[in-house]
Order: structure tokens, then C-alpha cells, then sequence
């Protein structure tokens, strides 16, 4: 039986390579967003209709946008941390003990 | 034909003079009629109820189950945020409802959904506010119950409960985008080929794009899930529904 911990390197391995296929194998695509095409598809399907609504506040900019993406991120990532860590606190005293 | 080429180049000019305005995978602000918007709010609503309740209780409850769901909460803002390449050569990303589904059971995962979506459609004019309604019901409602019942469903046979994870998790995520796909095409019907034409159409922008990117989210939701099963069998953390 392997260890957790190996088993999980290979997972990892496994999704940074799924990533980087199309990044090295297609490198000339856009690779905008999905949404972006979905649009495409509509004003193909139904080239009148116009949305009703706007977004209420956009991103100045790419960057302003990727600050805003990362920032998401740090949250979400600093809280998986922060709890695995102390979780393995716990298990280091409750093993000390 | 020459107002054809035009209305191609307003269309073109547009596209460009708006660059980065939608990514991913979201129904993007306006893109709904107002009565779809309302109709999806409308069955989206109860689910978000049961999962605010839910989560009260979680509350009330132990520590540990605070924790985790910090932890199935972290999960989601992480990944949702992470768009990835495709092998169709554009960008999406994955939910991460996957794992606070098989934790916690669906409806507080509709909670937890509807939070990320929210911020996403006020700070990052991503998804929308008038299509938040359709959003939650296929990103924090199918999603999750399709990840939660898989889950079940495998877990009393002898397949490697990782492995039941990683389907659990790719499988909703997959389901995200067809019902994402399937909300587009019953409001914009090809002229032609009618529903299914444009069922096809959106499918093959949604779903083949999110194949990999499914797979990827059910192999990280297993990592996860790896670590929590060797924390609960050392005893330093109590997880019920492994």
C-alpha cells in the first residue's frame, strides 16, 4: 500500500500535466474564456438580441481583474493552509503526548 | 449579403473592443430574459434556505465540523478561481462543489456556491446578478447533488474510495456545464435545427472544454480527500461521512 503522501504527488503530477498539455501542444490557440465563445454562440443563434443588463462594476483593467482573481485565491487558499496546518499541529501533540 | 458582412463587422468590433469582459464558465450579466432570470431564481431559492439552515446548525456544532467546512469553503474560492487551459484552446475552470458535497451533503454546498458567485459577479463582472438565479441552480445545486449522489451511490461497493471521490467530483462538475449549456439552449433556440441544434452547439463549447478541466477537479478534490482519511484514522480529526 503506498502512503498517502506518495499517492497524492502522483495526483498533483498528474494534474500539472494536464495542464501543461495544452499549453505546449497548442500554444497558438487564444485560450480566451469559455463564456466569451458561449456569447459567440449566441449573437450566432440570435444575432438581435441584446443583453438587458449590465454588469454593475467592471475591472478597470486586465490587471485590476487578475488582483481581484488572485485575491479570491489567497482567501480560499490561505484557509486550506491555515486548517491543514493546524490540523497537523493536532496530530503532532496528540502523538507527543 | 452586404448587411450581413456588416452586422459580422459591428459583431467583430465589439468582440474586440471588449476584450475580457467574460471568461470561463458563468451565464454572463443580461444574457437571460427577465423571466428566465426570475423562473431559475425562483427554483434556486428553496435550496439556498435548506443550506442556510444547515449551516446554522453546523454552526451550533462542534468544532470540527466548523473546521471542515472551512476547509470544503476554502476548496471552492480556490478553484473557482483557477482558470485552466483546455485542450480546445480556451479557458475554464473548475467548481470545487465536489468535495463540501460529499462532506456536508448538497444544500450547503448550494450556500458556499451562491457566496463565490456573488463575489465573483460584483468584483469581477463574471456571471451576473440578473443570471445569479440560473448560476447557483447549475453550479451550487446540480453540481453538488450530482457529486453527493455518485458519492453515496459508490461508497457501499468496493470501489477505492478515492477513486469514488474522483468520479463523485468530475462527474458533477461535468454536470455543471451541460446544464449550463442546457439553460442557453432552451432560451436561445437555433432557428434551424431548433433546441437540440443548440444544445449541440453550447455543449460542444461547455462540455468538451471542461472534460479535462473536470478531470482535473476530481483529482485535486482526491487529494484532499486523501489527507482528511489518513487525519480521521490517526484521530486528530473526526470526519462522519468518509
Amino acid at each position: 500500500m503506498l502512503k498517502t503522501s506518495k499517492i497524492n504527488l502522483i495526483l498533483f503530477l498528474v494534474v500539472i500535466g494536464i495542464i501543461l498539455v495544452p499549453l505546449i501542444f497548442m500554444g497558438d490557440s487564444e485560450f480566451g474564456g469559455a463564456d466569451g465563445e458561449a456569447e459567440g454562440v449566441i449573437l450566432e443563434i440570435a444575432p438581435d438580441y441584446e443583453p438587458w443588463a449590465e454588469p454593475i462594476w467592471e475591472p478597470p483593467s486586465g490587471e485590476i481583474e487578475s488582483l481581484l482573481f488572485s485575491t479570491q485565491v489567497a482567501i480560499g487558499a490561505g484557509t486550506i493552509g491555515y486548517i491543514i496546518g493546524m490540523i497537523r499541529e493536532k496530530k503532532k501533540i496528540a502523538s507527543n503526548r | 449579403m452586404k448587411k450581413k458582412n456588416y452586422l459580422l463587422l459591428v459583431v467583430l468590433l465589439l468582440l474586440l473592443s471588449t476584450p475580457g469582459v467574460s471568461h470561463a464558465m458563468h451565464i454572463m450579466e443580461g444574457f437571460l430574459p427577465a423571466k428566465w432570470a426570475i423562473f431559475w431564481a425562483i427554483v434556486s431559492l428553496p435550496f439556498l434556505i435548506i443550506g442556510l439552515r444547515k449551516i446554522n446548525k453546523v454552526f451550533k456544532d462542534d468544532v470540527n465540523s466548523k473546521v471542515l467546512l472551512g476547509l470544503a469553503g476554502g476548496f471552492v474560492f480556490v478553484l473557482s478561481a483557477l482558470k485552466i487551459p483546455s485542450v480546445t484552446g480556451s479557458c475554464s475552470h473548475p467548481t470545487g462543489v465536489g468535495l463540501g458535497a460529499i462532506l456536508f451533503g448538497p444544500t450547503i454546498m448550494t450556500v458556499v456556491g451562491t457566496i463565490v458567485l456573488l463575489f465573483q459577479a460584483l468584483l469581477l463582472a463574471h456571471g451576473g446578478l440578473t443570471t445569479l438565479g440560473a448560476n447557483v441552480f447549475s453550479m451550487a445545486i446540480v453540481g453538488p447533488i450530482v457529486s453527493y449522489i455518485i458519492y453515496k451511490g459508490l461508497k457501499k461497493t468496493q470501489v477505492n474510495k478515492s477513486f469514488t471521490v474522483f468520479i463523485a467530483a468530475a462527474v458533477g462538475n461535468l454536470a455543471t456545464y451541460v446544464v449550463t449549456a442546457t439553460q442557453l439552449s432552451v432560451v436561445f433556440q437555433d432557428p434551424v435545427t431548433g433546441l437540440m441544434g443548440s444544445l449541440a452547439k453550447f455543449l460542444s463549447v461547455f462540455a468538451v472544454t471542461q472534460i479535462p478541466l473536470a478531470i482535473v477537479e476530481g483529482l485535486l478534490t482526491a487529494i484532499i480527500y486523501n489527507l482528511l482519511v489518513e487525519y480521521n484514522s490517526r484521530g486528530v480529526i473526526n470526519v462522519e461521512n468518509i
